[in-house]
């Protein structure tokens, strides 16, 4: 479903702020695959999917998604096949716009945007019915502008866009980080059931341990830009938080297993 | 008193004109997040394009539209400056402006000015007729924020609200940002040449310099439109309303203002202060009350 080969990428090169952020990642992933990604700041976890998202151009190597090299493709043009959550609940959706506009700007992902209208009835209709799976009160409120929902209910609506459209990779950058522990857990069931519903090959980004473990067929550890752990299937299971500390701190010296990560 | 009733029709309808380019410039500002000083220039050439369209013998219909699309072409400029070169909205609206002097001119024929009689010619609107300039200018208002209204509700008016309220979604969900800042330039700027086709015909000349300060104008239209209006008038259509109204009464005051006894050669020290005033009311706002928005953003989560 992905193939990365080779990709590198530096910030800022040949200034006093060279930055080396990714560094040779190659990466297949499976039809399927719920891939786990931990790793510290800076380890280059985010710059792999904005690499995959075509935020930035890589430096060298190639990114294949489905069969097709997208490597040179714009970001609005690949978007056709991601789905993609942030960080920021604030950034996959569109403030000014209702929900219901939101929804229907996800809905023709990858299409040509037409002088039809831009929300149909039918549509308004599925929508509802969707958001009343949420049970987040929010079937009620198509008309609402999405300014006016908390971070939590944003993220929620962000993962519906993100999969309306059946995408074929779906990429979460630690989407539950800026929401509080029981908002969070709702937004990490929404997304279990969704990526398992769809069958959806899904990359998460997070920084809980646990969830790392507990979700997914595979988990992969991130640092200094480079692949360092990549362990899936019965041997994922069996893995405890204390086996990835020890990791932690093998791969850095010690230095990787800050508090960020002890506490979550 | 009496002279100034006598005055409201022409400054009512003098401010309907003003509206419809706040109209072009509320797409800019409001919609795609952007301020574009295009507008200065694009006024002119739209004023400058009627009137030499309608002085050769052409139907005055047919002079609106090429006035339309000579704003759009402005608009094209500033589009094509702002994405494919880099340069930051407000520079590139800065340099087609620049640019917009000299086209202008050539289009007057090297001239600052040219005349349009009402007399000669069969014209849409004109202080002449006053009255009728009203209807027609009411009905052109009207008429635009309703097709303005089908557009922004499209797939395309979409697309082009997602790219001005949030840029990282609009292209996470397959939206070129580019092409659709491009097209909302054109699309302001064929607007604002309308504006300036219809001002030409109204005072019976097109002048190069007619356009300076016009974004000032605009913005004040849209800013005033929004701060009274802005409780009563939540629907897209209604909020374009507020813009012409803003213009209108923006007009009203500065009949007043003149009335009283200001000197015409401080009315855009005027303006730019009244403007200046109305954008920093939000900021303050939001200063002085920042615990109020926080309780409301709680009700909204908990609703």
């Amino acid at each position: 479903m992905l193939e990365i080969k080779g990709v590198s990428k530096t910030f800022n090169p040949g200034t006093i702020n060279e930055k080396r952020a990714l560094n040779g990642i190659d990466l297949t992933l499976n039809d399927g695959d719920f891939v786990t990604v931990i790793g510290g700041n800076g380890a280059g976890k985010s710059t792999l999917l904005n690499m995959i998202t075509g935020v930035y151009p890589v430096d060298c190597g190639t990114i294949i998604i489905d069969g097709m090299d997208v490597t040179k493709l714009p970001e609005h043009k690949r978007a056709k096949y991601l789905g993609r959550v942030f960080q920021d609940p604030m950034t996959g959706t569109a403030a000014d716009m209702e929900i219901a506009e939101n929804l229907a700007i996800a809905a023709r992902r990858g299409k040509r945007r037409t002088l039809l209208p831009g929300v149909t009835h039918k549509e308004k209709n599925e929508f509802r019915e969707l958001l009343k799976k949420l049970d987040l009160g929010l079937e009620d409120r198509l008309t609402s502008k999405v300014g006016l929902l908390s971070g939590g209910q944003r993220q929620a609506i962000t993962l519906l866009m993100a999969t309306l459209q059946h995408p074929k990779l779906l990429l979460l950058d630690e989407h539950t980080a800026a929401l509080d522990p029981a908002t969070a857990s709702k937004v990490l069931n929404l997304t279990e059931e969704l990526v398992s519903d769809g069958h959806i090959t899904t990359i998460m980004i997070t920084h809980n341990m646990k969830d790392a473990i507990r979700l997914g067929n595979r988990l992969i550890m991130m640092n200094n830009g480079e692949i360092i752990y990549d362990i899936q299937g019965e041997e994922k299971k069996n893995l405890h938080v204390s086996d990835l500390l020890e990791l932690f701190s093998k791969a850095s010296n010690g230095e990787f297993a800050n508090d960020r990560m002890m506490l979550s | 008193m009496a002279a100034f009733l006598a005055s409201l029709p022409g400054a009512i309808a003098q401010g309907i004109i003003w509206g419809i380019m706040a109209i072009g410039v509320f797409i800019t500002f409001r919609v795609l997040d952007v301020a574009d000083l295009t507008v200065d220039g694009t006024l002119s050439t739209g004023g400058a394009v009627l009137v030499m369209c309608t002085v050769s013998g052409m139907n005055i219909y047919l002079a609106m539209v090429l006035a339309f699309l000579a704003g759009c072409l402005a608009g094209l400029a500033t589009g094509v400056f702002h994405t494919a070169f880099g340069i930051p909205a407000i520079l590139s609206g800065i340099l087609t402006q620049l640019a917009l002097y000299s086209i202008n001119l050539r289009i007057l024929g090297n001239k600052a000015n040219q005349t349009l009689s009402v007399t000669k010619y069969n014209l849409m609107v004109s202080l002449r007729y006053i009255p009728k300039s009203l209807i027609v200018c009411s009905i052109f208002a009207v008429a635009l924020i309703a097709l303005l209204y089908w557009f922004f509700g499209t797939e395309m008016g979409h697309s082009i609200r997602a790219t001005g309220s949030n840029q990282a979604m609009a292209r996470a969900n397959g939206i070129n940002t580019n092409t659709r800042k491009i097209i909302g330039l054109v699309l302001s700027n064929g607007i604002v040449a309308l504006s300036g086709a219809l001002l030409s015909q109204y005072q019976g000349f097109a002048d190069v310099n007619m356009g300076r300060g016009a974004i000032v104008i605009g913005l004040a239209a849209v800013i005033i439109g929004e701060v009274i209006f802005s409780k009563l008038f939540k629907n897209f259509a209604l909020k374009l309303l507020a813009a012409v109204f803003g213009g209108v009464i923006y007009y009203i005051v500065i009949t007043i203002v003149l009335r009283l006894g200001l000197n015409a050669n401080d009315l855009k020290l005027f303006s730019a202060l009244v403007v200046a005033l109305f954008l920093g009311i939000p900021y303050w706002k939001a200063k002085v009350a920042p615990k109020k928005v926080k309780t409301k953003e709680r009700s909204a989560e908990n609703a």
